[in-house]
């Protein structure tokens, strides 16, 4: 029999984030012939709720409210736990998210049930669910099913892919109300750091640059190759610790994971921290000038060399190929 | 103040990771304080040494985590208490731990309890979160900045890289990320001292607790390492060569460009 599936849909900057649609994917993949409901909480949301039926939702529910305007904890419990209480799904998907993150262990610990964190894939095996998740910094993996009430689970952005678009799609959209009070956490500022532009957690060609980058004008060669290939800059830690760049781009462990089609390391090592935020990306280049440096044992290609003298080969020799295609 | 640390005692996943018999090999490894733990611990003690008060630390595990807790008990916590459910427990869940350390902190009237964002092992975050509701006290995850004046809480949280200031109340719930400050080394003159501080050990029973109560909610039905990746190709040749190589590989072999 088929299951019922909510899907939360990420609302930032005024539009959905790519992780929401992987959402509709998996919760698919859940529903077997069963029903695919997307959930958007917000202030004002319902203009979004067709890009959720166009990526395979079969309808929509909606919680409007000034409070939600950001994100709370416990606003954001309020408004999921009103829709859960209304549907009752046999499944809940979100994205491992900063939001994510935070929200599912609460609506998990008020719904008494389990929680798979940080899936990377789902599969429907003999009536159960089954996901998968990398364990110890990703050097190994585990599958895990739900045995005791709601399947729920949040996603890993990048890595279940989406359906295809559908445009001819339509569903029904309807509001429930939920009364949000009593939050306990007041936001008082926002300072944005991460870059404008391409968002690195969801980008499908990341150039990252390290403590080998040596300065804050040597990201610029970096920048102009992920600009020609229509991605993202990133860094390590230590060029994050060093004040080259931003922490807001930092990957690994403590900063975003990302999984994209291309990385190329330019002047990073390869530490345990930093591969358990990229080691997964399906192509992996590294540029280093020692030839022992870990990170070679992960990439698929490799050049030893100095990096100030490569980037600038790459992309004049992207730009040429750009031209002929 | 009454101050809390939830410590777990992580596999340092610097290691070699194989597998014996469907489950992680620990045979050897080397065990270390969940890394975020360290921060919390520091936070903790600051947080006494400029308030107040008593860091107690607290594991859900087994004997082995006495290590753990005694350098936390070096580095400064006041107190250290062992729930070890060796004996009254054969597997467990995100809920089960969640379960248990709040059923221990709930007489306890702590101000505030302070967690890891994450466990480098089994890495789901979601023991604060899960603690604080169940104690039904506010929580802020991934903090780098603390601050408390009277009841009022200040905290820094790291949004994927954007900060978001946040107000809360005593008691509340927060977990570290890389940031919040520097974990100090355990001295010599604190290692020394940490072995006549207490450790208190506690089990199930202990805690009024029924097996049944905590049990889990999911379960690992399978642990694999990942297709180890066939040696990368490290180019040959004069770098122009290389370049050209490599751009022409990314398109017609990889085909990501
Ligand atoms: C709890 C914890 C969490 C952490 N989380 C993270 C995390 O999220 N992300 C992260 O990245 N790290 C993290 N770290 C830090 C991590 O251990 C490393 O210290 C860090 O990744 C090193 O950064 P790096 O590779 O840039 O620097 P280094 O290790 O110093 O490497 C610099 C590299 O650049 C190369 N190089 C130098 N000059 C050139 C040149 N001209 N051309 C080419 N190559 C050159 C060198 O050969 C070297 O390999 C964490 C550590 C801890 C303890
Ligand atoms: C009896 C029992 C058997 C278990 N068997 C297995 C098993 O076979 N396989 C397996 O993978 N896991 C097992 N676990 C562990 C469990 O699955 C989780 O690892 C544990 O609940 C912590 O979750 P996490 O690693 O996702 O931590 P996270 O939620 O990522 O941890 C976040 C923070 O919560 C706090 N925290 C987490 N765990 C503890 C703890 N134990 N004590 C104190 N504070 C903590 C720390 O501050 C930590 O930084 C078992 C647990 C129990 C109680």
């Amino acid at each position: 029999m088929g299951k019922k599936v909510t899907v939360l849909g990420e609302v930032r900057d005024g539009a959905l984030r790519n992780v929401s649609f992987e959402g509709v994917a998996a919760a698919r993949k859940i529903a077997e012939d069963g029903e695919v409901v997307a959930v958007l909480l917000g202030s004002s949301v319902k203009d979004l709720v067709q890009e959720m039926i166009v990526a395979g939702a079969d309808r929509a529910v909606v919680v409007e409210d000034e409070k939600l305007a950001g994100y709370t904890s416990d606003g954001y419990a309020q408004a999921f736990l009103a829709v859960v209480e209304k549907e009752t799904p046999d499944a809940i998907i979100v994205g491992h998210t900063a939001l994510g993150k935070d929200l599912s262990p609460k609506i998990a610990s008020k719904l008494n049930c389990g929680l798979v964190s940080d899936a990377v894939g789902v599969e429907v095996e003999g009536g159960n669910v089954v996901f998968t998740r990398p364990i110890y910094s990703g050097k190994a993996f585990e599958k895990k099913i739900v045995t005791d009430g709601v399947i729920f689970a949040s996603i890993r952005p990048n890595n279940i892919p989406p359906l295809e678009r559908d445009a001819s799609r339509t569903g029904e959209v309807t509001e429930v109300s939920a009364e949000i009070k009593d939050l306990r956490t007041i936001v008082r500022e926002v300072a944005k750091k991460a870059t404008q532009g391409v968002d690195l957690s969801e980008a499908k060609v990341i150039v990252a640059g390290g403590r080998g980058v040596k300065s804050e004008d040597g990201f610029e060669p970096l920048q102009e190759l992920a600009d020609l290939l229509g991605g993202a800059v990133g860094a390590s830690r230590g060029a994050c610790d060093a004040e080259y760049c931003d922490y807001s781009l930092q990957i690994g462990q403590t900063g975003k994971v990302v999984t994209p089609d291309l990385y190329i390391a330019c002047g990073i090592s390869g530490a345990i921290q930093h591969l358990a935020g990229m080691s997964n990306s399906k192509v992996i280049v590294a540029i280093n000038k020692d030839p022992e440096a870990n990170i070679f044992k992960v990439a698929d290609y490799g050049i030893v060399g100095d990096l100030f003298e490569v980037v600038p080969l790459l992309v004049e020799e992207f730009k040429s190929l750009l031209v002929e295609a | 103040m009454n101050i809390f640390v939830l410590l777990k005692r992580t596999f340092d996943t610097e290691e070699k990771i194989t597998i014996a018999k469907g489950a992680i090999n620990e045979e050897g490894a080397e065990f270390i304080i969940n890394p975020y733990d360290e921060y919390a611990v520091e936070e903790a003690i600051q947080l006494r040494d400029n308030h107040g008060g008593e860091v107690t630390v607290v594991t859900v595990g087994n004997e082995e985590a006495e290590k753990q807790l005694r350098t936390a008990l070096a580095m400064g916590a006041d107190k250290a208490v062992l729930i070890n459910t060796e004996d009254d427990l054969e597997s467990g869940d995100q809920f089960t731990t969640a379960k248990i350390l709040a059923q221990y902190l709930e007489d306890k009237e702590a101000d505030i309890i302070l967690a890891g964002n994450v466990a480098i092992d089994s890495g789901s975050g979601q023991v604060g979160p899960r603690v604080a509701d169940l104690l039904d006290i506010p929580y802020v995850t991934t903090i780098t900045k603390l601050e408390i004046s009277g009841e009022t809480v200040t905290v820094v949280r790291d949004v994927e890289g954007d900060s978001e200031t946040i107000e809360t109340k005593l008691p509340v719930l927060v977990t570290a990320q890389q940031g919040l400050n520097e974990p100090r080394y355990p001295s010599l003159p604190g290692i020394m001292k940490a072995k006549k501080k207490p450790l208190e050990e506690l089990e199930l029973d202990d805690l009024d607790l029924d097996e049944d109560e905590v049990e889990a909610k999911t379960k690992v039905v399978e642990i694999f390492l990942p297709q180890t990746k066939e040696a990368g190709r490290v180019l040959e040749g004069e770098l122009d060569a290389q370049v050209k190589e490599l751009v022409s590989l990314l398109h017609k072999e990889a085909k990501v460009i």
